[in-house]
Protein backbone atom coordinates (compact mmCIF):
# COMPACT_ATOMS: atom_id res chain seq x y z
CA UNK A 1 0.00 0.00 0.00
CA UNK A 2 1.45 3.87 -0.61
CA UNK A 3 0.44 4.68 2.78
CA UNK A 4 -2.92 6.03 2.83
CA UNK A 5 -6.83 5.06 2.10
CA UNK A 6 -10.04 6.73 1.63
CA UNK A 7 -12.73 5.57 3.96
CA UNK A 8 -16.39 6.75 4.28
CA UNK A 9 -17.98 7.07 8.05
CA UNK A 10 -21.30 7.63 6.95
CA UNK A 11 -22.87 9.62 4.14
CA UNK A 12 -21.82 12.28 5.05
CA UNK A 13 -17.90 12.09 6.37
CA UNK A 14 -14.93 10.86 3.98
CA UNK A 15 -11.82 9.71 6.10
CA UNK A 16 -8.29 10.33 4.99
CA UNK A 17 -6.25 7.57 7.16
CA UNK A 18 -2.64 7.37 6.48
CA UNK A 19 -0.62 4.87 8.10
CA UNK A 20 -1.68 3.19 11.32
CA UNK A 21 0.44 4.00 13.99
CA UNK A 22 1.53 7.42 15.93
CA UNK A 23 4.03 9.21 14.38
CA UNK A 24 4.81 13.40 14.23
CA UNK A 25 5.41 12.68 10.12
CA UNK A 26 1.88 11.54 9.65
CA UNK A 27 0.33 14.31 11.98
CA UNK A 28 2.05 16.29 10.23
CA UNK A 29 0.97 15.26 7.14
CA UNK A 30 -3.19 15.19 8.62
CA UNK A 31 -2.58 18.60 9.74
CA UNK A 32 -1.30 20.21 6.15
CA UNK A 33 -4.04 17.85 4.36
CA UNK A 34 -6.90 19.88 6.87
CA UNK A 35 -5.15 23.08 6.11
CA UNK A 36 -5.03 22.54 2.16
CA UNK A 37 -8.86 21.90 2.41
CA UNK A 38 -9.73 24.84 4.82
CA UNK A 39 -7.99 27.23 2.36
CA UNK A 40 -10.04 25.55 -0.89
CA UNK A 41 -13.23 26.43 0.58
CA UNK A 42 -14.99 23.77 -1.41
CA UNK A 43 -18.98 23.83 -1.30
CA UNK A 44 -20.68 22.09 1.12
CA UNK A 45 -17.68 21.50 3.48
CA UNK A 46 -18.82 21.56 6.97
CA UNK A 47 -15.85 20.60 9.10
CA UNK A 48 -12.60 19.20 8.52
CA UNK A 49 -10.95 17.31 11.63
CA UNK A 50 -7.16 16.39 11.45
CA UNK A 51 -6.40 13.75 14.33
CA UNK A 52 -2.92 11.74 14.90
CA UNK A 53 -2.92 10.14 11.35
CA UNK A 54 -5.89 10.86 9.27
CA UNK A 55 -8.51 13.88 8.50
CA UNK A 56 -12.05 13.43 8.34
CA UNK A 57 -13.95 16.04 5.84
CA UNK A 58 -17.64 16.53 7.25
CA UNK A 59 -19.54 17.51 4.17
CA UNK A 60 -23.47 17.92 2.97
CA UNK A 61 -23.74 14.99 0.37
CA UNK A 62 -26.42 16.82 -1.39
CA UNK A 63 -23.95 19.96 -2.17
CA UNK A 64 -20.61 18.33 -2.06
CA UNK A 65 -19.54 16.35 -4.98
CA UNK A 66 -18.13 12.65 -3.39
CA UNK A 67 -15.78 11.91 -6.28
CA UNK A 68 -14.96 15.43 -6.62
CA UNK A 69 -14.38 15.41 -2.80
CA UNK A 70 -12.37 11.88 -3.27
CA UNK A 71 -10.03 13.04 -5.72
CA UNK A 72 -9.45 16.15 -3.90
CA UNK A 73 -8.21 14.17 -1.18
CA UNK A 74 -6.67 11.86 -2.72
CA UNK A 75 -4.28 14.47 -4.63
CA UNK A 76 -3.53 16.71 -1.36
CA UNK A 77 -2.72 13.03 0.30
CA UNK A 78 -0.08 12.52 -2.51
CA UNK A 79 1.31 15.82 -1.54
CA UNK A 80 5.41 15.71 -0.84
CA UNK A 81 5.05 15.14 2.63
CA UNK A 82 6.07 19.01 4.42
CA UNK A 83 9.67 19.59 5.53
CA UNK A 84 9.08 21.47 8.28
CA UNK A 85 4.94 22.03 7.74
CA UNK A 86 5.78 24.36 11.23
CA UNK A 87 8.69 26.16 10.01
CA UNK A 88 6.99 29.58 9.71
CA UNK A 89 5.84 29.48 13.10
CA UNK A 90 7.25 30.05 16.67
CA UNK A 91 6.90 27.43 18.98
CA UNK A 92 4.02 28.00 21.33
CA UNK A 93 6.04 28.57 25.19
CA UNK A 94 4.28 27.05 27.70
CA UNK A 95 5.24 28.13 31.09
CA UNK A 96 4.90 25.31 34.10
CA UNK A 97 5.53 25.75 37.55
CA UNK A 98 6.31 21.59 38.75
CA UNK A 99 5.80 19.56 41.10
CA UNK A 100 4.34 20.14 44.67
CA UNK A 101 0.34 20.89 44.92
CA UNK A 102 0.69 21.69 41.34
CA UNK A 103 1.81 18.52 40.15
CA UNK A 104 0.93 15.94 42.52
CA UNK A 105 2.60 12.65 40.63
CA UNK A 106 5.97 13.92 40.19
CA UNK A 107 7.60 12.38 42.47
CA UNK A 108 6.00 9.08 41.95
CA UNK A 109 6.98 9.32 38.19
CA UNK A 110 10.28 10.06 39.18
CA UNK A 111 10.76 6.90 41.48
CA UNK A 112 8.91 4.97 38.73
CA UNK A 113 11.92 6.31 36.62
CA UNK A 114 15.01 5.81 38.88
CA UNK A 115 15.15 9.83 38.21
CA UNK A 116 15.04 12.92 40.90
CA UNK A 117 12.44 15.34 39.99
CA UNK A 118 14.76 17.53 38.74
CA UNK A 119 15.71 15.01 35.86
CA UNK A 120 12.24 14.75 35.19
CA UNK A 121 11.54 18.48 34.39
CA UNK A 122 14.46 18.64 32.71
CA UNK A 123 13.32 15.72 30.19
CA UNK A 124 9.73 17.21 30.46
CA UNK A 125 10.93 20.43 29.32
CA UNK A 126 14.07 19.66 27.34
CA UNK A 127 12.50 19.33 24.00
CA UNK A 128 9.94 20.71 21.41
CA UNK A 129 6.79 18.90 21.03
CA UNK A 130 4.63 18.55 18.20
CA UNK A 131 0.41 18.71 18.71
CA UNK A 132 -0.05 15.64 17.18
CA UNK A 133 -4.24 16.03 17.69
CA UNK A 134 -6.78 17.90 19.64
CA UNK A 135 -10.22 16.50 20.62
CA UNK A 136 -11.21 14.97 24.20
CA UNK A 137 -12.20 18.59 25.35
CA UNK A 138 -12.44 21.96 23.75
CA UNK A 139 -8.90 23.34 23.42
CA UNK A 140 -6.78 19.55 24.36
CA UNK A 141 -3.72 18.68 22.30
CA UNK A 142 -2.25 15.70 22.63
CA UNK A 143 1.50 16.64 22.62
CA UNK A 144 4.22 14.07 21.62
CA UNK A 145 6.80 12.78 22.07
CA UNK A 146 7.22 12.54 25.44
CA UNK A 147 10.69 11.30 26.49
CA UNK A 148 10.55 7.40 26.61
CA UNK A 149 12.58 7.75 30.27
CA UNK A 150 9.14 9.39 32.12
CA UNK A 151 6.53 7.76 29.71
CA UNK A 152 4.11 6.56 32.35
CA UNK A 153 0.55 4.74 32.42
CA UNK A 154 -2.14 6.26 32.71
CA UNK A 155 -4.22 6.57 36.19
CA UNK A 156 -5.68 3.25 36.62
CA UNK A 157 -8.77 5.74 38.14
CA UNK A 158 -8.62 8.80 36.88
CA UNK A 159 -9.44 12.16 39.20
CA UNK A 160 -12.72 13.23 39.25
CA UNK A 161 -11.55 16.52 38.87
CA UNK A 162 -8.17 17.98 37.41
CA UNK A 163 -7.49 21.68 38.03
CA UNK A 164 -7.37 24.05 34.75
CA UNK A 165 -4.06 24.39 33.22
CA UNK A 166 -2.60 21.15 34.94
CA UNK A 167 0.13 19.62 32.61
CA UNK A 168 0.10 15.52 32.64
CA UNK A 169 2.25 12.78 31.49
CA UNK A 170 0.45 9.61 29.76
CA UNK A 171 2.63 7.01 27.81
CA UNK A 172 4.33 8.93 24.99
CA UNK A 173 2.66 11.95 25.08
CA UNK A 174 1.44 15.04 27.54
CA UNK A 175 -0.91 17.94 28.14
CA UNK A 176 -2.29 20.67 29.58
CA UNK A 177 -5.83 20.63 30.94
CA UNK A 178 -7.93 23.36 29.36
CA UNK A 179 -10.78 23.44 32.20
CA UNK A 180 -11.69 21.75 35.13
CA UNK A 181 -12.65 17.89 34.88
CA UNK A 182 -11.93 14.42 35.14
CA UNK A 183 -8.83 13.19 33.63
CA UNK A 184 -6.38 10.02 34.21
CA UNK A 185 -3.23 11.90 33.05
CA UNK A 186 -0.49 11.87 35.80
CA UNK A 187 -0.33 15.42 36.56
CA UNK A 188 3.61 16.86 37.36
CA UNK A 189 3.02 20.95 37.13
CA UNK A 190 1.25 23.41 36.57
CA UNK A 191 0.67 26.38 34.18
CA UNK A 192 -1.12 29.77 34.30
CA UNK A 193 -1.73 29.84 30.22
CA UNK A 194 -5.08 28.95 29.41
CA UNK A 195 -5.85 27.16 25.99
CA UNK A 196 -8.78 27.65 25.62
CA UNK A 197 -10.47 30.87 26.61
CA UNK A 198 -13.70 32.51 25.17
CA UNK A 199 -12.73 35.92 26.18
CA UNK A 200 -9.49 36.30 23.69
CA UNK A 201 -10.02 37.17 20.19
CA UNK A 202 -8.81 33.85 19.35
CA UNK A 203 -10.26 31.81 21.89
CA UNK A 204 -7.73 28.72 21.13
CA UNK A 205 -3.78 28.42 21.54
CA UNK A 206 -3.58 25.04 20.03
CA UNK A 207 -3.80 23.92 16.57
CA UNK A 208 -2.89 20.64 14.71
CA UNK A 209 0.87 20.73 13.94
CA UNK A 210 1.96 23.78 15.78
CA UNK A 211 5.10 23.53 17.90
CA UNK A 212 5.13 23.37 21.77
CA UNK A 213 7.90 23.57 24.53
CA UNK A 214 7.56 23.79 28.58
CA UNK A 215 9.68 25.95 30.28
CA UNK A 216 9.80 25.75 33.90
CA UNK A 217 8.95 28.60 36.21
CA UNK A 218 8.95 29.13 39.73
CA UNK A 219 5.62 29.64 42.02
CA UNK A 220 6.09 33.40 42.74
CA UNK A 221 6.83 33.80 38.52
CA UNK A 222 3.87 30.98 38.43
CA UNK A 223 1.51 33.58 40.64
CA UNK A 224 2.72 37.11 38.80
CA UNK A 225 1.49 35.69 35.22
CA UNK A 226 -1.54 34.02 36.58
CA UNK A 227 -2.30 37.47 37.60
CA UNK A 228 -1.94 39.38 34.44
CA UNK A 229 -3.33 36.98 32.50
CA UNK B 1 -37.19 16.83 32.33
CA UNK B 2 -34.63 18.69 29.84
CA UNK B 3 -35.09 21.27 27.99
CA UNK B 4 -31.62 23.24 26.64
CA UNK B 5 -31.72 25.52 23.67
CA UNK B 6 -30.76 24.57 20.31
CA UNK B 7 -30.10 25.48 16.67
CA UNK B 8 -28.03 23.84 13.82
CA UNK B 9 -24.97 23.28 15.92
CA UNK B 10 -21.49 24.66 16.38
CA UNK B 11 -19.93 23.64 13.34
CA UNK B 12 -15.96 24.74 12.06
CA UNK B 13 -14.67 23.81 15.29
CA UNK B 14 -14.19 20.56 15.35
CA UNK B 15 -10.30 20.70 14.66
CA UNK B 16 -9.85 22.56 18.13
CA UNK B 17 -11.96 19.85 20.02
CA UNK B 18 -15.60 21.95 19.99
CA UNK B 19 -18.56 19.04 19.96
CA UNK B 20 -20.76 20.10 17.17
CA UNK B 21 -24.00 19.94 19.95
CA UNK B 22 -27.24 21.27 18.11
CA UNK B 23 -30.32 19.22 17.92
CA UNK B 24 -30.69 15.52 18.69
CA UNK B 25 -33.28 15.45 15.58
CA UNK B 26 -32.21 17.71 13.20
CA UNK B 27 -34.60 17.95 10.52
CA UNK B 28 -37.56 18.35 13.35
CA UNK B 29 -35.79 21.03 14.82
CA UNK B 30 -35.59 22.61 11.02
CA UNK B 31 -39.21 22.08 10.39
CA UNK B 32 -40.35 23.72 13.35
CA UNK B 33 -38.43 26.89 12.59
CA UNK B 34 -40.09 26.33 8.87
CA UNK B 35 -43.38 26.57 9.86
CA UNK B 36 -42.89 29.40 11.90
CA UNK B 37 -41.15 31.32 9.56
CA UNK B 38 -37.80 31.55 11.45
CA UNK B 39 -34.59 30.96 9.92
CA UNK B 40 -33.89 27.38 9.66
CA UNK B 41 -30.80 28.12 11.94
CA UNK B 42 -32.80 29.99 14.86
CA UNK B 43 -32.64 28.38 18.05
CA UNK B 44 -35.48 26.50 19.52
CA UNK B 45 -36.05 24.28 22.72
CA UNK B 46 -35.36 20.57 22.58
CA UNK B 47 -37.96 19.28 24.93
CA UNK B 48 -37.04 15.70 26.09
CA UNK B 49 -39.89 13.68 27.30
CA UNK B 50 -41.14 16.02 30.02
CA UNK B 51 -43.14 19.32 28.51
CA UNK B 52 -42.24 22.53 30.42
CA UNK B 53 -44.86 24.61 31.49
CA UNK B 54 -43.85 28.33 28.64
CA UNK B 55 -45.50 31.77 29.63
CA UNK B 56 -44.70 33.99 26.97
CA UNK B 57 -44.28 37.98 27.54
CA UNK B 58 -45.93 39.01 24.20
CA UNK B 59 -47.79 37.71 20.91
CA UNK B 60 -45.99 34.92 19.04
CA UNK B 61 -46.33 32.17 16.54
CA UNK B 62 -45.25 28.90 17.82
CA UNK B 63 -44.90 24.94 16.44
CA UNK B 64 -44.07 22.32 18.10
CA UNK B 65 -42.66 18.94 16.13
CA UNK B 66 -40.79 15.90 16.89
CA UNK B 67 -42.50 14.36 19.88
CA UNK B 68 -46.04 14.74 20.06
CA UNK B 69 -48.27 15.66 23.26
CA UNK B 70 -51.92 15.80 23.77
CA UNK B 71 -52.36 19.26 24.66
CA UNK B 72 -50.22 20.12 21.50
CA UNK B 73 -50.69 20.38 17.74
CA UNK B 74 -47.93 18.94 16.30
CA UNK B 75 -46.51 20.23 12.95
CA UNK B 76 -48.64 23.24 12.53
CA UNK B 77 -48.20 26.82 13.54
CA UNK B 78 -50.78 28.29 16.20
CA UNK B 79 -50.47 31.60 18.22
CA UNK B 80 -49.84 31.87 21.82
CA UNK B 81 -50.19 35.47 24.22
CA UNK B 82 -49.24 36.33 27.83
CA UNK B 83 -52.57 34.74 28.52
CA UNK B 84 -52.17 31.54 26.20
CA UNK B 85 -49.08 29.37 27.98
CA UNK B 86 -47.95 26.77 26.39
CA UNK B 87 -48.68 23.28 28.16
CA UNK B 88 -47.30 20.32 27.00
CA UNK B 89 -49.47 17.52 29.15
CA UNK B 90 -48.87 14.00 28.42
CA UNK B 91 -46.37 12.61 25.85
CA UNK B 92 -47.87 10.49 23.31
CA UNK B 93 -44.68 9.46 21.36
CA UNK B 94 -41.40 10.24 20.72
CA UNK B 95 -38.69 11.65 23.32
CA UNK B 96 -37.98 14.94 21.82
CA UNK B 97 -40.04 17.60 20.59
CA UNK B 98 -38.61 21.45 19.28
CA UNK B 99 -40.67 24.14 20.26
CA UNK B 100 -40.04 26.96 17.81
CA UNK B 101 -41.28 30.44 18.38
CA UNK B 102 -41.47 33.40 16.01
CA UNK B 103 -38.48 35.37 16.41
CA UNK B 104 -36.54 32.33 17.50
CA UNK B 105 -34.63 32.23 21.14
CA UNK B 106 -31.86 35.17 21.68
CA UNK B 107 -29.25 33.29 23.85
CA UNK B 108 -25.50 34.66 22.99
CA UNK B 109 -23.81 33.50 20.33
CA UNK B 110 -20.37 31.07 21.74
CA UNK B 111 -18.17 30.68 18.39
CA UNK B 112 -20.97 31.14 15.99
CA UNK B 113 -23.74 29.10 17.22
CA UNK B 114 -26.66 29.35 20.51
CA UNK B 115 -26.41 25.59 20.56
CA UNK B 116 -26.08 23.81 24.21
CA UNK B 117 -23.54 21.54 24.38
CA UNK B 118 -23.84 19.82 28.07
CA UNK B 119 -20.79 18.24 28.86
CA UNK B 120 -18.50 21.42 28.18
CA UNK B 121 -21.50 23.85 29.78
CA UNK B 122 -20.78 25.98 26.28
CA UNK B 123 -23.80 28.01 24.62
CA UNK B 124 -27.74 27.63 24.98
CA UNK B 125 -28.29 29.42 28.77
CA UNK B 126 -25.15 29.52 31.14
CA UNK B 127 -24.18 26.39 28.85
CA UNK B 128 -27.17 24.49 31.22
CA UNK B 129 -30.57 23.13 30.77
CA UNK B 130 -33.07 25.16 31.33
CA UNK B 131 -34.51 25.57 35.16
CA UNK B 132 -38.07 26.99 36.06
CA UNK B 133 -37.83 30.69 36.71
CA UNK B 134 -36.00 30.73 33.67
CA UNK B 135 -36.56 34.01 31.43
CA UNK B 136 -35.62 33.94 27.58
CA UNK B 137 -35.05 36.55 25.25
CA UNK B 138 -36.85 36.29 21.94
CA UNK B 139 -35.91 37.94 18.57
CA UNK B 140 -37.59 40.11 16.61
CA UNK B 141 -40.99 38.23 14.78
CA UNK B 142 -40.26 38.14 11.14
CA UNK B 143 -42.86 39.91 10.44
CA UNK B 144 -45.18 37.74 7.74
CA UNK B 145 -47.75 35.46 8.81
CA UNK B 146 -47.50 31.59 8.55
CA UNK B 147 -47.56 31.53 5.00
CA UNK B 148 -49.68 28.33 4.24
CA UNK B 149 -51.03 26.09 6.88
CA UNK B 150 -52.90 23.92 4.92
CA UNK B 151 -51.04 23.01 2.11
CA UNK B 152 -48.13 22.46 4.92
CA UNK B 153 -49.87 20.29 7.19
CA UNK B 154 -51.10 18.23 4.16
CA UNK B 155 -47.70 17.85 2.87
CA UNK B 156 -45.89 16.81 6.73
CA UNK B 157 -48.80 14.74 7.61
CA UNK B 158 -47.70 12.31 4.12
CA UNK B 159 -43.86 12.55 5.50
CA UNK B 160 -44.66 11.83 9.58
CA UNK B 161 -46.55 9.09 8.32
CA UNK B 162 -43.57 7.89 6.23
CA UNK B 163 -41.56 8.29 9.55
CA UNK B 164 -43.64 6.37 11.16
CA UNK B 165 -43.28 2.64 9.31
CA UNK B 166 -39.60 2.60 10.06
CA UNK B 167 -39.97 4.42 13.25
CA UNK B 168 -37.54 1.52 15.09
CA UNK B 169 -35.56 1.14 11.90
CA UNK B 170 -31.93 2.63 11.55
CA UNK B 171 -30.23 2.05 8.13
CA UNK B 172 -26.65 1.97 8.36
CA UNK B 173 -23.42 2.29 6.13
CA UNK B 174 -20.21 -0.19 7.11
CA UNK B 175 -18.69 1.94 9.04
CA UNK B 176 -14.53 3.10 8.98
CA UNK B 177 -13.39 0.12 11.13
CA UNK B 178 -15.89 -2.63 10.40
CA UNK B 179 -13.00 -4.59 9.26
CA UNK B 180 -12.11 -5.09 12.70
CA UNK B 181 -14.69 -6.37 13.60
CA UNK B 182 -16.03 -10.35 12.97
CA UNK B 183 -17.11 -11.60 9.11
CA UNK B 184 -20.22 -11.66 10.85
CA UNK B 185 -20.56 -9.04 12.97
CA UNK B 186 -23.13 -6.76 11.16
CA UNK B 187 -25.51 -9.61 10.36
CA UNK B 188 -25.47 -9.75 14.72
CA UNK B 189 -25.72 -6.06 14.52
CA UNK B 190 -28.97 -6.39 12.25
CA UNK B 191 -30.15 -9.76 13.93
CA UNK B 192 -32.11 -8.51 16.22
CA UNK B 193 -33.55 -5.59 18.47
CA UNK B 194 -31.35 -3.66 20.86
CA UNK B 195 -32.72 -2.43 23.78
CA UNK B 196 -31.73 1.74 24.56
CA UNK B 197 -30.30 1.62 27.62
CA UNK B 198 -31.64 4.00 30.87
CA UNK B 199 -27.95 5.09 31.10
CA UNK B 200 -28.05 7.01 27.83
CA UNK B 201 -28.38 11.02 27.14
CA UNK B 202 -27.36 13.76 24.17
CA UNK B 203 -23.41 12.25 24.35
CA UNK B 204 -24.81 8.79 23.33
CA UNK B 205 -27.01 5.81 23.63
CA UNK B 206 -25.66 2.78 24.93
CA UNK B 207 -27.59 -0.65 23.02
CA UNK B 208 -27.80 -3.63 25.14
CA UNK B 209 -28.57 -6.47 22.27
CA UNK B 210 -25.84 -8.90 21.18
CA UNK B 211 -22.64 -7.97 21.66
CA UNK B 212 -20.13 -7.87 18.97
CA UNK B 213 -16.31 -8.69 19.29
CA UNK B 214 -13.62 -7.20 17.53
CA UNK B 215 -11.59 -9.48 15.34
CA UNK B 216 -8.22 -7.49 17.17
CA UNK B 217 -8.36 -5.09 19.65
CA UNK B 218 -11.43 -2.28 20.26
CA UNK B 219 -8.96 -0.28 20.46
CA UNK B 220 -7.48 2.13 17.66
CA UNK B 221 -5.53 5.09 17.57
CA UNK B 222 -8.04 7.88 18.43
CA UNK B 223 -9.62 9.51 15.26
CA UNK B 224 -13.15 11.53 14.36
CA UNK B 225 -16.22 10.67 16.07
CA UNK B 226 -19.18 12.26 13.44
CA UNK B 227 -22.84 11.68 15.26
CA UNK B 228 -24.43 8.71 13.93
CA UNK B 229 -21.51 6.25 14.54
CA UNK B 230 -22.03 3.07 16.00
CA UNK B 231 -18.77 2.44 18.17
CA UNK B 232 -17.87 -0.64 20.02
CA UNK B 233 -15.59 -0.80 22.95
CA UNK B 234 -13.87 -4.19 24.49
CA UNK B 235 -17.52 -4.60 26.08
CA UNK B 236 -19.05 -5.49 23.10
CA UNK B 237 -21.99 -3.49 23.70
CA UNK B 238 -22.50 -0.93 21.01
CA UNK B 239 -22.69 3.01 21.45
CA UNK B 240 -24.51 4.94 19.28
CA UNK B 241 -23.21 8.63 19.25
CA UNK B 242 -25.20 11.28 19.15
CA UNK B 243 -25.23 15.12 19.30
CA UNK B 244 -22.72 16.04 22.41
CA UNK B 245 -20.45 13.30 21.32
CA UNK B 246 -16.96 14.41 21.77
CA UNK B 247 -14.78 15.20 18.64
CA UNK B 248 -12.60 11.60 18.62
CA UNK B 249 -12.57 8.84 20.10
CA UNK B 250 -10.45 5.95 20.46
CA UNK B 251 -13.44 2.81 19.84
CA UNK B 252 -13.76 0.92 16.37
CA UNK B 253 -16.51 2.23 14.60
CA UNK B 254 -18.78 -0.88 13.01
CA UNK B 255 -21.16 1.33 10.98
CA UNK B 256 -22.94 4.43 10.77
CA UNK B 257 -26.60 5.47 11.19
CA UNK B 258 -27.22 7.38 7.80
CA UNK B 259 -28.45 11.24 8.56
CA UNK B 260 -31.82 10.82 7.14
CA UNK B 261 -32.47 7.73 9.85
CA UNK B 262 -31.22 10.59 12.48
CA UNK B 263 -34.12 11.78 12.86
CA UNK B 264 -35.39 8.46 14.09
CA UNK B 265 -32.39 8.11 16.34
CA UNK B 266 -33.27 11.49 17.84
CA UNK B 267 -36.57 10.51 19.23
CA UNK B 268 -35.58 7.53 20.86
CA UNK B 269 -36.02 7.25 24.43
CA UNK B 270 -34.58 4.79 27.04
CA UNK B 271 -36.30 1.60 27.09
CA UNK B 272 -37.16 1.78 22.92
CA UNK B 273 -36.35 -0.54 20.84
CA UNK B 274 -34.53 -0.21 17.56
CA UNK B 275 -33.10 -2.49 15.07
CA UNK B 276 -30.57 -2.06 12.23
CA UNK B 277 -30.46 -2.44 8.51
CA UNK B 278 -27.92 -1.59 5.97
CA UNK B 279 -28.96 -0.09 2.78
CA UNK B 280 -26.44 1.57 0.07
CA UNK B 281 -25.20 4.91 0.05
CA UNK B 282 -27.11 6.09 -2.67
CA UNK B 283 -30.44 4.85 -0.70
CA UNK B 284 -28.71 7.11 2.11
CA UNK B 285 -28.23 9.93 -0.09
CA UNK B 286 -31.74 9.92 -1.57
CA UNK B 287 -33.62 9.48 1.64
CA UNK B 288 -31.91 12.42 2.70
CA UNK B 289 -32.55 14.15 -0.25
CA UNK B 290 -36.41 13.64 0.23
CA UNK B 291 -36.11 15.08 3.33
CA UNK B 292 -34.45 18.38 2.37
CA UNK B 293 -36.58 18.82 -0.52
CA UNK B 294 -39.75 18.86 1.54
CA UNK B 295 -37.53 21.28 3.54
CA UNK B 296 -37.53 23.47 0.76
CA UNK B 297 -40.62 23.23 -0.51
CA UNK B 298 -42.30 24.66 2.54
CA UNK B 299 -39.01 27.39 2.60
CA UNK B 300 -40.41 28.59 -0.25
CA UNK B 301 -44.13 28.10 -0.06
Amino acid sequence: MNGHRIVPAGDSVLVLEFEERIDAILSARAAAVAEALDAAAMPGIRDVVPTYRSVAVYFDPLQTGRTELTQTLEALANQPTPERLRAHRTAIEIPVCYGGDFGPDLASVAAAAGLTETDVVALHSGVTYQVLMIGFMPGFAYLGTLDSRISVPRLTTPRPRVPRGSVGIAQQQTGVYPGDGPGGWQLIGRTPVRPFDLSRTDPFLFRAGDDVRFVSVTRSEFDQLDRSS
Amino acid sequence: MLTTVQDGGRWGYQSRGVPVAGPMDRFAHRLANVIVGNDPRDATLEVTLLGPHIEFADDRLVSVTGAEFENIPSNAAFSVSPSQPLIFGRRIRGARAYVAISGGIDVPMVLGSRATHLPSAMGGLGGRALKTGDELRLGPPKGGHYRNEGTSRHVLTSVVSAFRRTESTLHILPGPQADRFAADALAILESQAYVVDPNSNRVGYRLNGPHLQSITSADIISDATPMGSIQVPASGTPILLMADCQTTGGYAKIANVISADLTIAGQLAPGDKVSFARCSLSEAVDALRSQEQILLAMEQS
